[in-house]
């Protein structure tokens, strides 16, 4: 017999959707920033920056980025408001398990291990990733700060080792979404279309025995 | 059992229904067909959510492709999408509000200078420039030699460089205070900003005043202690660690004070007019 389970909110999915395109909008101006300076590591050469049309728009990319940035703080601190007020963050954060699990759930997913560790709605995996992510946007929005006004914030870019440090902090945590980013779709591709419905129109299908 | 039913005694009881036991077969039966019952109602209720929440995301995706076609393709207001401009003049109004003269850009030890100091742009630095005959003009005020700017009291600090393409470097500048050339020769009026420019004007910057009149912000006339290069502006540029690199004019020949906001070489390119730390 088939149930329906309510499984995001329409507020969760709103945040989730409006933080996409804000986030990729966030990335791609970053990555004009970043052409100008190209000193972390990752360096691209001057041909695919063209090809991509990243190239020598430096002014443009700080330009979106000092935009779009005010949605991507506001939205992101909205939704976690909404966790707290909601109780939603007793399904997110991770427990004094979750870093076991969250090993066995990889394990399992990688056909190493044949049972999943039992779950609510997140399994510890997800809870690690989920609670990591908003980490990162945290410290996102704090380096940014620090490297944009590291004048009037001079405080906060001491904290981060300097302004350097700070950008190079910024940029890092740039990877780090593009890889979240990679794992979640494959992950998201993996468990179907079901699962990913859930995420537009916020109930998911379940088979349960029929009494 | 009722009073009326107790009243009643004497008459023969009411018939009892015969019970038929149904068989396994009809249960199972009933039961397929009350979960078949519920599945189509699932179905249904499946089939409503997933039109409304399809429609609602398509609208949505529609809207959010619609503005951002929008904001991509408004006229231009010195090189950027005009609401990009106004985003960035409203960042400029917060920064302002915030901005205190008090804060210091942070100042280093002498072993974290970087020695050749980095040289960059050279805009301005070819045209109109003779050695002998450099003045800077205040604008109506004055005509000064490179010595009357070294008889104001001498600043030496060392700040970080941050240019806008995202490199930084350590520098030690010596030069007179902004604010105390400033003080010397008055404008009737503080105003609003002051206006930079090379002789020749090939290079130019605006500042606002509060960012002007900032105790960092300095006329300097030495790099890592000895006199600019020509490549860093000789004889005299300007160090103002409370801004991008951008503002850091370099050969400054005239100086403005004006209520209008003066051009900037590079805000005409497309970048932020502000550049403030």
């Amino acid at each position: 017999m088939k149930v329906l389970e309510r499984k995001h909110s329409v507020a969760v999915r709103w945040f989730h959707w409006i933080n996409f395109p804000l986030l990729a909008v966030m990335v791609w101006s970053g990555a004009m920033i970043y052409w100008a300076n190209q000193v972390y590591l990752i360096k691209f050469s001057e041909p695919l920056w063209e090809k991509v049309n990243l190239a020598f728009r430096l002014a443009e990319g700080m330009a979106f980025h000092f935009f779009f940035m005010w949605f991507f703080a506001i939205n992101g601190i909205a939704y976690v408001i909404y966790t707290i007020v909601s109780g939603a963050w007793r399904e997110l954060l991770p427990n004094r398990r979750s870093f076991i699990e969250a090993m066995q759930v990889t394990l399992h997913d990688l056909h190493l291990r044949r049972e999943a560790p039992p779950q609510g709605k997140f399994n510890a995996a997800q809870r690690i990733a989920y609670t990591a992510i908003i980490v990162m946007g945290f410290f996102s929005l704090v380096t940014g700060l620090a490297i944009y006004k590291p004048v009037q914030f001079s405080w906060l870019t001491w904290l981060f080792g300097g302004y350097q440090r700070a950008r190079f902090f910024h940029f890092w945590l740039t990877v780090g979404y593009v890889v979240f980013f990679a794992v979640h779709i494959g992950q998201v591709i993996r468990t179907g279309w079901n699962n990913f419905r859930a995420m537009i129109i916020g109930v998911e299908v379940r088979e349960v025995p029929g009494e | 059992m009722s009073d009326e039913e107790q009243s009643s005694g004497g008459q023969a009881p009411p018939p009892v229904p015969v019970v038929v036991e149904p068989t396994p077969e009809e249960l199972e039966a009933a039961r397929l067909a009350a979960i078949e019952a519920i599945d189509r109602d699932v179905a249904a209720e499946l089939k409503r959510l997933s039109r409304r929440g399809f429609i609602t995301a398509g609208v949505a995706a529609a809207a959010g492709i619609g503005a951002w076609e929008w904001l991509r393709t408004r006229p231009r207001d010195a090189s950027l999408a005009w609401p990009l401009r106004r985003m960035l003049r409203t960042n400029e109004s917060l920064a302002m509000a915030y901005f205190s003269r008090s804060r210091l850009s942070p100042t280093f030890a002498r072993t974290r200078i970087n020695n050749p100091a980095r040289i960059n742009g050279g805009l301005g630095l070819t045209q109109n420039y003779d050695p002998e005959n450099w003045r800077l003009n205040i604008e109506g005020l004055a005509s000064l030699t490179l010595d009357d700017i070294r008889s104001f009291p001498r600043q030496t600090m060392i700040t970080e460089l941050r240019c806008i393409e995202g490199w930084s470097i350590i520098v030690q500048w010596s030069g007179a205070r902004l604010s105390d050339v400033m003080a010397k020769f008055p404008p009737p009026q503080l105003p609003r900003y002051v206006a930079l420019e090379t002789p020749g004007r090939g290079y130019y910057v605006g500042l606002d005043i509060e960012s002007a009149m900032h105790p960092q912000t300095l006329l300097a006339y030495e790099l890592n202690g000895a006199p600019l290069s020509w490549q860093h502006g000789a004889p005299l540029r300007l160090a103002i660690p409370v801004k991008y690199g951008i503002k850091n004019i370099k050969r400054i020949g005239t100086i403005r004070y004006t209520d209008v906001r003066p051009a900037d070489y590079w805000a005409e390119q497309g970048y932020d007019w502000y550049a403030g730390h």
